[in-house]
């Protein structure tokens, strides 16, 4: 990209490369190389597109199972959702094109959609950055252990996104009447007189939440960091002894992070998804809808039109604008993780 | 002297306290408490015998540990309409035919994004990353009239097929085969071998850790699939559905319950254990390129 912007000439053709073309196809060697007009210039470019693209039917062919699953299943579902974004569609009935009035409406009219953005930044913001965070220190602190300490620990800490639907177990120990283990053990220690509603207040509620979702949070992420912290060259450590870093949190923020800056975005992109994405453990520990939505996030909110009301159309408008903030979101971590170790 | 000086530092890195170290074990078994609490409950209400299951003010740890649950989960399945080992057959058959298929089709594909130069291959690359990003509850009525559409209900391949083309495993496998040096292949290529010969002789067996991350993640989603979307025959509904009819017995089943609870939990913490240090060395690639 240096080279592509030093010469005024190819500042135009910009738009054309980026991520459709792979790097082989350097546009700066089509301008030095020939001296025609832009015109000719660009059907010499798409022919020899074309010619790769057939010498090259043997990664088409291997390639070919994988992109075909992958179209069917995941992909066409997608585009067909966006397509149902802009319709009227109850299941039933075929859909009827609306424009864009599921949008309008969504902003304008819907009186819960703030309310669930509100939750889902929330829980998003709060259990976001600290189970990243989390995952982040627990991984180094796991990391000074010796390897027998070190398997077993790393086992504790992923156990709990591991097994499955085991966090309904919450939903005992945060139980509403006596029989709760939290409010039995209060109670015994004279703190409280009665229970405490902590599944169906909407003051405790998204307290509880936020804390289950903590308690999972250490997944794949927690596991890629592990891994890093395990690749790091021990020769920088040395270099930066003699260079004068006194502490383990210098040592931290100079050598260790910017050495796992890979590992730091991939678990910034699979934190970010699974907060955006929490719908279940608020289904399973306050009911759909909560008392007055105090947990109700966007995708309960999806699950409310899709599933309860049949308005699929709604439902993949607010789907798409999830997918537009996941990627907004993406898009700035990523800028603000390039800032690590400066 | 020297010997003295040696040992210290083989025991201790200067900049480390004790201090520090006592501090970091503190931390570590609080916080690997609190993320144990729930899955020590769920061990232990396993093996409580009824009479605890509702004792009130509520006991955490078992008093009287039996195998009462685990006697009343086996006279259960043993009544069930279709034969319990039915559920059994169809869960790890298609937990093994759909981690197989989809450590081959995915391995496939990421050596080929990785090792070979086309038109569009960082783009196909970019998409599979983005479609991560999309909720999964709008996206299961488009899945299920493409499913009608392809008659693929109340067969085995419902579930199978979507799992081939997950996308975190081509995303893994993919970083990991960056590791592969490219001077292994052109020589392969020199001596004449095919690309499916380089890809099942050479590049497969450098790259194991990775294709058993691959099994372990595939095996989880896999197992906790219920099918219940796509599946309304009774002798092809998976374990975890039966499992999970039995949970919602409500109040009549707390104990079967449990027990139901610790047995799904256990299996993919016992893959993961076996397994722990494949992973991480997958992971060790697992990055974001900028």
């Amino acid at each position: 990209m240096m080279r592509l912007q030093l010469n005024a000439r190819n500042l135009d053709c910009q738009h054309l490369k980026g991520i459709y073309f792979s790097n082989i196809y350097g546009m700066d060697d089509y301008m030095k190389t020939t001296s025609l007009n832009r015109r000719h210039w660009l059907i010499k470019y798409l022919s020899d597109v074309c010619k790769d693209i057939l010498k090259s039917w043997k990664s088409y062919l291997l390639l070919s199972p994988y992109a075909v699953l992958f179209f069917t299943f995941v992909l066409l579902p997608v585009i067909i959702s966006i397509y149902y974004s802009f319709t009227y569609y109850n299941i039933i009935q075929p859909a009827q094109f609306k424009g864009a009035t599921n949008y309008i409406n969504l902003f304008l009219v819907d009186e819960i959609f703030p309310i669930a953005l509100k939750n889902t930044l929330i829980i998003a913001l709060v259990s976001g950055p600290l189970g990243y965070l989390a995952s982040l220190i627990f991984a180094w602190l796991i990391n000074e252990l010796r390897p027998l300490m070190r398997g077993i620990m790393v086992l504790i800490f992923y156990a709990p996104s591991i097994s499955g639907a085991a966090y309904v177990i919450w939903a005992v120990l945060f139980s509403g009447d006596a029989y709760g283990y939290m409010n039995g053990f209060l109670m015994k220690l004279n703190f409280i007189n009665e229970p405490i509603q902590w599944l169906t207040d909407p003051k405790y509620m998204m307290t509880v939440v936020i804390i289950v979702v903590i308690w999972m949070s250490l997944g794949a992420g927690f596991l890629a960091f592990v891994a890093g912290f395990q690749t790091i060259d021990k020769s920088l450590y040395e270099a930066g002894m003699v260079d004068g870093i006194r502490n383990r949190w210098q040592e931290l923020w100079y050598i260790t992070l910017p050495s796992i800056k890979p590992q730091l975005m991939f678990g910034a992109v699979m934190s970010i998804t699974a907060a955006f994405a929490v719908s279940d453990v608020t289904v399973q520990l306050c009911g759909l809808p909560s008392t007055e939505y105090a947990a109700h996030t966007v995708v309960n909110h999806l699950q409310d039109y899709g599933y309860v009301r049949f308005e699929m159309g709604y439902a993949s408008a607010i789907a798409t604008i999830l997918f537009a903030i996941m990627i907004f979101t993406n898009k700035f971590v990523q800028w603000l993780l390039k800032f690590v170790g400066r | 002297m020297n010997l003295r000086m040696r040992l210290h530092i083989n025991k201790r890195k200067p900049n480390r306290s004790l201090g520090g170290d006592i501090g970091i074990y503190a931390i570590l078994l609080c916080v690997g408490a609190f993320m144990v609490l729930p899955l020590i409950y769920a061990i232990s209400n396993a093996f409580k015998p009824i009479d605890e299951l509702f004792i009130f003010p509520p006991r955490f740890f078992v008093i009287n540990p039996s195998l009462d649950n685990f006697r009343d989960l086996f006279v259960l399945m043993n009544s069930s309409w279709v034969p319990f080992s039915r559920y059994i057959f169809n869960t790890v058959f298609i937990t093994v035919a759909g981690t197989t298929g989809h450590v081959l089709i995915a391995s496939l594909a990421a050596y080929v994004l990785e090792k070979h130069k086309f038109p569009g291959q960082r783009l196909f690359f970019s998409i599979v990353i983005i479609t991560l990003m999309f909720s999964g509850v709008v996206t299961a009525i488009p899945n299920y009239i493409i499913m009608v559409k392809l008659h693929l209900i109340d067969t085995y391949l419902a579930i199978i097929l979507p799992a081939l083309a997950m996308p975190l495993g081509l995303f893994l496998m993919k970083q990991f085969m960056a590791s592969v040096h490219d001077s292994l292949i052109e020589s392969a290529k020199i001596e004449g071998a095919g690309e499916l010969g380089i890809f099942f002789k050479i590049v497969m067996p450098m790259v194991k850790p990775a294709w058993l991350t691959l099994i372990i993640f595939s095996m989880q989603s896999l197992w906790n699939a219920t099918g219940g979307t796509f599946i309304f025959k009774e002798e092809l509904k998976t374990l975890t559905y039966a499992l999970n009819q039995i949970i919602l017995g409500g109040i009549a089943r707390v104990g079967i319950g449990s027990a139901v609870t610790l047995i799904m939990m256990s299996v993919p913490i016992i893959t993961f254990i076996i397994t722990q240090n494949n992973i991480i060395q997958t992971m060790t690639s697992a990055g974001v390129k900028e």
